[in-house]
């Protein structure tokens, strides 16, 4: 029923990639910019969507009144199959060294910024400060760049990580199958990798150089690592480069994809929005707060057991208004930076210029606050207010959902 | 009678789960309305270090001397994690018993009877009493039990779908057959579908999403024990035949009888 073989002309599509290049996207949008409120509503009472009702769903006619009956059916759905709990996880930066230019990212590798990438060492410093907050789900992130973060790099992490945090995920640079499998042996168990934007034209605008202008490497990136093992798959549009409808129909497409060809993974999606960077990139089409509201509800109901994550890109208020809603894990206290929660590599700051360390002139690092930021953060609250406001919310607070044994 | 599960004695036929409350208080408080004597919790949340850690404490709302403590092993996506996790719960010191859950599949979490078949003849050698979680299926449920189960579990439906006993058909031929205790697991929504497996001859039942994400969980629970009494008690009476056409209860016949 999830599946778009209807939208893609053929049944059998072996890849994400063949059933994206056939899927029907022009033809679900006509369908949702004609949903009417009764359309909407309907689509919204339903036990198993198609994805004609997911587009229904995120009609602009969803929008008005029945968006209440849609948060209401979407908030029963979650609390019956995930129950009255909320995961938390935090992202640790390894490094902000990157060989791309993308125009929305801090960490582009024009922008003049304060780099560095901690050692095993300062990684698992930064791991104990997390464990010491209480999280036992660490998202490992990094710039893509093969001379300062290598699969050698990346597995001794992760191997001096696996003995104190049960959960390890990543967020890095794509890889073939055979560069996941040892990272999967060592001991992660997830793997997040955000398409960014399904328009190939605007793909093609924001990525300006470097390895990460493959559209077609990075789409197939979640099928790659369930094939080296990986137990979860993370995935994501950014939204605020163009209407989030079209990344809507294609990441919901994707999903049911996953779901049915990558069966044993457990599919969390993401709902990042563009935030404030260096490089000061403005959204050319930023999307509002009533259609992140309709789009975690939509994705609810179209798919009741993907987990839907949200970060703290967002601002206090709304995260608080959305997690009861649909949401199941979301991150607090978090930091963009490499060194962000103890301060670790700071007398390496740098800046990278073609790929050369250069070094910041004497005593430069001293007055430096730190590495910069991939993005601004825009809910400064500890993990600790975080968790105290889940219990107020009437979710525990649950920070270790996973066990080493089952990635041994 | 009571229910007997690997020689042990246990008053009560609900047997409760600990996921998805809104806080361990009022697991702990919910657990205990619904007068359960075995409680299960999932080893991936709690800490087998022994290291008592604040962050997974779950299993310190559990009085062992109140209940026996069933680990179980979901999250195991086959036969050598699930046995990995008994191991560990064995050596913190957890009681050998271990309710088998493999569900590679995190969607429909429908137990694999390939693995769990496989995991379950390697944990009963080794000495766990060992109560595997199964879909309804009568043949698998009689090999678990040659290979020495202590029970079989089979669903009435997914995990936490709320959908009743849609297996209805198979759970009959699974408990005509049995030869140990039948405990259906899954599924079970409303203290009518408790009642409904009891009165067809079950043994007990687990349940843990109704009651956890009730508005009320203590209540849903004492509604949950409640039902699982009556079930039971009509199963023992022997409940009518089912007929097609109505019976009166004043004979039209009965003159004859003056």
């Amino acid at each position: 029923m999830l599946d778009f073989a209807g939208f893609v002309g053929y049944v059998e599509a072996v890849s994400f990639l063949r059933e994206f290049e056939a899927l029907r996207i022009e033809e679900l949008l006509e369908l949702s910019r004609n949903t009417g409120a009764a359309d909407a509503r309907q689509a919204a009472g339903k036990t198993l969507l198609t994805p004609s009702d997911f587009a229904r769903l995120i009609s602009p006619a969803a929008a008005g009144e029945c968006l209440e009956d849609i948060c209401r059916r979407s908030q029963a759905m979650t609390r019956r199959r995930f129950g009255k709990v909320i995961r938390l996880f935090a992202p640790l930066y390894l490094s902000n060294e990157c060989i791309n230019n993308c125009k929305y990212c801090g960490f582009s590798r024009d922008n003049a910024i304060l780099r560095v990438t901690l050692n095993v060492e300062e990684v698992l410093r930064e791991a104990r400060a997390l464990k010491e907050q209480g999280f036992r789900n660490i998202l490992l992130v990094s710039g893509e760049h093969p001379k300062f973060v290598s699969g050698g790099y990346m597995a001794d992490c992760i191997r001096a990580l696996h003995a104190e945090v049960p959960s390890i995920s990543l967020e890095i640079g794509p890889m073939e199958t055979a560069e996941y499998l040892p990272l999967a042996e060592a001991g992660a168990d997830g793997l997040v990798v955000y398409q960014e934007t399904y328009d190939r034209g605007l793909y093609a605008e924001m990525h300006t150089a470097g390895p990460k202008r493959n559209f077609d490497w990075r789409l197939e990136t979640p099928e790659r690592a369930y094939a080296a093992g990986f137990r979860r798959l993370g995935i994501g549009a950014l939204y605020g480069f163009g209407d989030w409808r079209r990344e809507a129909i294609c990441l919901a497409a994707h999903a049911a994809h996953l779901l049915r060809h990558c069966w044993k993974a457990q599919l969390t999606v993401s709902l990042p929005r563009l935030r404030p960077c260096a490089g000061q990139f403005q959204p050319p089409a930023p999307m509002s707060d009533r259609d992140l509201t309709q789009l975690v509800c939509a994705l609810r109901l179209y798919l009741p057991d993907a987990g839907l994550v949200l970060s703290t890109r967002e601002a206090p208020q709304l995260r608080d208004g959305l997690i009861p809603l649909g949401i199941t894990m979301i991150s607090a206290g978090s930091h963009t930076e490499p060194g962000g929660y103890t301060g670790a590599g700071r007398e390496k700051l740098h800046h990278t210029e073609r790929g050369r360390i250069v070094e910041l002139a004497a005593g430069a690092s001293e007055w430096a606050e730190g590495a910069t930021g991939q993005f601004e953060i825009a809910d400064p609250r500890s993990s600790g207010e975080v968790a105290a406001l889940l219990q107020r919310l009437g979710y525990e607070p649950v920070w270790k959902d996973w066990d080493a044994a089952l990635t041994a | 009678m009571t229910l007997q599960i690997a020689g042990r004695e246990f008053g009560s036929r609900l047997l409760a789960g600990t996921g998805k409350f809104a806080s361990p208080e009022l697991m702990r408080d919910a657990i205990a309305a619904s007068g359960a004597d075995i409680v299960t919790v999932a080893l991936r949340r709690a800490d087998l270090s022994g290291g008592r850690d604040p962050f997974a404490n779950i299993l310190e709302y559990i009085d062992p001397k109140r209940y026996l403590l069933l680990p179980n092993t979901s999250g195991a996506g086959n036969a050598a994690e699930a046995i990995r996790l008994a191991h560990l719960a064995a050596a913190a010191g957890l009681p050998k018993w271990i309710k088998l859950e493999i569900h590679p599949d995190p969607r429909y979490l429908l137990p694999d009877p390939i693995e769990t078949l496989a995991a379950a003849e390697i944990l009963v050698r080794e000495g766990f009493v060992v109560l595997p979680y199964i879909n309804a299926d009568p043949v698998l449920a009689k090999r678990l039990q040659d290979a020495g189960t202590a029970t079989v579990m089979p669903l009435g439906s997914p995990i936490g779908s709320n959908r009743g006993l849609e297996t209805r058909d198979q759970l009959r031929i699974i408990i005509d057959q049995a030869t140990v205790p039948v405990v259906v697991d899954a599924g079970i929504g409303r203290p009518s579908h408790a009642a409904e497996a009891m009165e067809m001859g079950a043994d007990a039942v687990l349940v843990n999403t109704a009651i956890a994400v009730s508005e009320d969980p203590c209540r849903m629970a004492r509604c949950f024990a409640a039902a699982v009494r009556c079930g039971r008690e009509a199963y023992e009476v022997g409940l009518g035949a089912a007929e097609r056409t109505a019976r009166a209860t004043s004979p039209l016949t009965a003159f004859l009888d003056r």
